[in-house]
């Protein structure tokens, strides 16, 4: 009973925390535009089955992929078990699923174990990655030693909840002995750990298992919102909102064509804004001009760097790494979030666009999507990028000046070259006289 | 296309030239080489000649969204005004924009890539290529354009098209989704690359070299500006040149 009560404390403690972080990011969230549609839901069900359950992009890497994709697989499972942990320490039950699920509970249990062993290797394998490997990925100005710490406390948090898992399914397979319900492969195997302890020591880290790692589940999810690794929670919706359609096309910005409608067709009706309507800007300078699908891109990052390590501008030594996009975007809103959401004119005199990312780096974008081809949550650093190049065109004026060049021969000529429109058909020159001829 | 008009016919196709296509000196030629083709096979087609003008996808991507929708919505009047229901375009980024964003500003067409409709007619079995097969054998690698494959799905269309010439085709080390881009999408034709190491086209070039290639075949008039770009960068001109598919096509039916 007192074991009941302190659980219940400490999660009623934990869900309150949570609870904070999440209206937190709910302001955060309603300080970002709307206008982002919700479309063709069958696609984003395919979408989130394939890319999201299925590891379809992940799995682009194959080697690196699968482990992911196992140790993700792995979570779903043994998430069941957590989630069965915290009622019967609510409840003070033990293992219930067990008898309401029969044979699908002893392949939860049994994958789960297998699972959990595997997470542990697998972090091992990740760690090694980042410490003895060194992958080349996991580096670039945007990954700070803090960015690094991140991701080395959640893979120790993950290993360490492994472990504490299969410390408990092995005490419970030896405590438990002809009473056992479900199967534990790799603890079973593993009960010449604890052959020659006795029972109540046993039942000890039994006791300790269990508690580190419900402790460690509940700090973890705690954690996470404020870490790269909130991926955990952000990946599956974010997949399900991706944007749809050819990664190519742009988004058209409708208060342009009524502008452009207006221009073009003198008659037309402009409807009055009220007089006290913000002035809508242009394309993104700051945090509040993105969209909440950019937002949740921003916290969806976890940061691997696929999409910066395919990018033609930053294997080639410019200062784009559309990843730095994203985290910056995360960085700007933590900055500006607080003091914006308690006073809609609040400033700080900075800006995304200028402080946070340059102009440098946004115009030498080509626009050619290997990062949004690559990145395994379907993040959308290009329409973000172009909505950047918005601002600094049409807010600004500031576009380097081969570009106002091109845009003044457009303008003039038709063409982004200095050519007149009435030689257009001159390439047909050649085969008009050889037909003459 | 007026004259068309005039005479009250209406083509099968328009073909969208394109800037490049109508005063690139080195991409006019593949202009006339798909036109040869279109002419051999009898096709009625139809430009809009100086009545084109550029679809705005570089004021678009360089941020001037004003520009692009007055572009838009000028060629959307003469397109509409005649009534086009199918238009050709040899440029991924012309295809891309007409194919994609005009439809949100009231122009929607058939829109297909020149790789692709070279492939249906060679799957409708008009266009053959013939016997004398001057590319037989010879190593040929396609570089893709990212509006084209990445973009827009289209990857076998342009390699279907170069199966044609019976050529010892190979890949890229980056190729396909993986494709690695020629460094001029983006508006990035029409200015000074930033500072860093290396141009993209050079990284790109040389991996297109390092599949011993005689030929490297595109499908998009900045690619093929970039890649040329590459080989003269390695002095490389002489052995390695850059063809557009059409112009391979033309060549081999000695068009």
């Amino acid at each position: 009973m007192s074991k009941q009560i302190a659980f219940t404390i400490f999660f009623l403690a934990a869900i309150g925390v949570f609870g904070y972080t999440i209206s937190r990011l709910r302001r955060f969230f309603k300080l970002t535009k709307k206008d982002f549609p919700l479309d063709n839901i069958p696609e984003r069900i395919r979408q989130t089955l394939l890319v999201a359950f299925g590891q379809t992009k992940i799995l682009r890497r194959p080697m690196i992929g699968l482990m992911h994709a196992f140790v993700w697989w792995g979570f779903l499972v043994i998430t069941i078990g957590t989630a069965e942990m915290m009622v019967d320490g609510l409840v003070g039950t033990e293992r219930f699923l067990g008898k309401i699920l029969g044979p699908v509970y002893t392949a939860i249990m049994a994958s789960g174990d297998v699972l959990a062993a595997f997470i542990v290797f697998a972090c091992i394998s990740f760690l090694a990655r980042r410490y003895v490997i060194k992958v080349k990925r996991f580096s670039g100005v945007e990954m700070t030693p803090t960015a690094n710490l991140d991701a080395t406390v959640a893979l120790l948090m993950i290993l360490f909840l492994m472990v504490s898992l299969l410390g408990m399914n092995i005490a419970y397979v030896k405590l438990a002995g002809a009473e056992k319900v479900g199967v534990y492969p790799v603890s079973e195997s593993l009960q010449g750990l604890v052959a020659n302890i006795g029972g109540s020591t046993v039942a000890k880290l039994h006791e300790l298992s269990w508690w580190t790692h419900i402790v460690l589940v509940l700090v973890f999810m705690n954690i996470l919102p404020y870490s790269k690794h909130f991926h955990v929670f952000m990946s599956v919706p974010n997949v399900f909102f991706t944007r749809l359609g050819p990664y190519t096309k742009l988004r058209n910005m409708e208060s342009v064509t009524k502008e452009v409608k207006a221009m073009l067709d003198p008659s037309a009706t402009i409807e009055p804004q009220a007089a006290d309507a913000p002035i809508p800007r242009f394309g993104v300078k700051d945090v509040e001009d993105v969209n909440w699908k950019n937002y949740a891109d921003s916290l969806t990052c976890t940061q691997c760097g696929r999409c910066t390590s395919v990018c033609p501008a930053n294997t080639t030594g410019k200062l784009l790494s559309p990843r730095k996009i994203l985290v910056d975007l995360r960085h700007r809103m933590n900055d500006k979030g607080p003091g914006l959401s308690r006073d809609p004119q609040y400033t700080d005199g900075k800006a995304l666009v200028g402080d946070y990312i340059t102009q440098e780096e946004l115009w030498a974008c080509t626009t050619c999507n290997a990062c949004v081809q690559e990145c395994p949550v379907n993040i959308d650093h290009v329409s973000l990028i172009v909505d950047m190049r918005r601002s600094l065109v049409m807010e600004d004026s500031s576009a380097p000046e081969s570009l106002v060049a091109m845009f003044t021969n457009i303008e003039n000529n038709g063409a982004p070259w200095q050519f007149s429109p009435s030689d257009r058909m001159r390439w047909a020159d050649d085969l008009f006289s050889n037909k003459a001829s | 296309m007026a004259e068309m008009t005039a005479a009250g016919e209406q083509p099968e196709i328009l073909f969208w030239v394109g800037c490049a296509g109508a005063f690139d000196d080195r991409y006019k030629k593949v202009t006339r080489a798909f036109v040869k083709i279109l002419d051999a096979l009898g096709v009625k087609y139809a430009v809009l000649g100086t009545e084109e003008s550029c679809t705005g996808d570089p004021a678009r991507r360089a941020g001037n969204e004003f520009l692009f929708q007055m572009q838009a919505m000028g060629n959307i009047t003469v397109l509409n005004g005649y009534g086009i229901k199918k238009i050709v375009t040899a440029c991924p980024h012309c295809f891309n924009t007409l194919k994609n964003e005009y439809p949100d500003l009231g122009g929607t067409y058939e829109v297909i890539h020149h790789s692709t409709y070279l492939q249906q007619l060679i799957d409708e079995g008009k266009l053959r290529v013939s016997d004398g097969k001057p590319f037989k054998g010879r190593r040929i690698t396609f570089h893709d354009s990212c509006y084209l494959g990445r973009g827009n799905n289209i990857y076998d269309a342009p390699r279907n098209v170069l199966e044609q010439l019976d050529a010892d085709l190979v890949e890229m080390k980056r190729s396909r989704s993986r494709g690695l881009c020629c460094g001029a999408g983006g508006a990035q034709m029409f200015k000074e690359a930033e500072r860093g190491d290396k141009e993209v086209n050079v990284e790109r070039t040389e991996e297109a070299l390092a599949t011993g290639c005689q030929i490297v075949a595109t499908a998009c008039p900045f690619c093929m500006t970039m890649m040329e770009d590459g080989t003269k960068h390695f002095n490389k001109e002489d052995q390695v040149k850059v063809y557009d598919l059409a112009e391979l096509i033309a060549t081999a039916n000695d068009l």
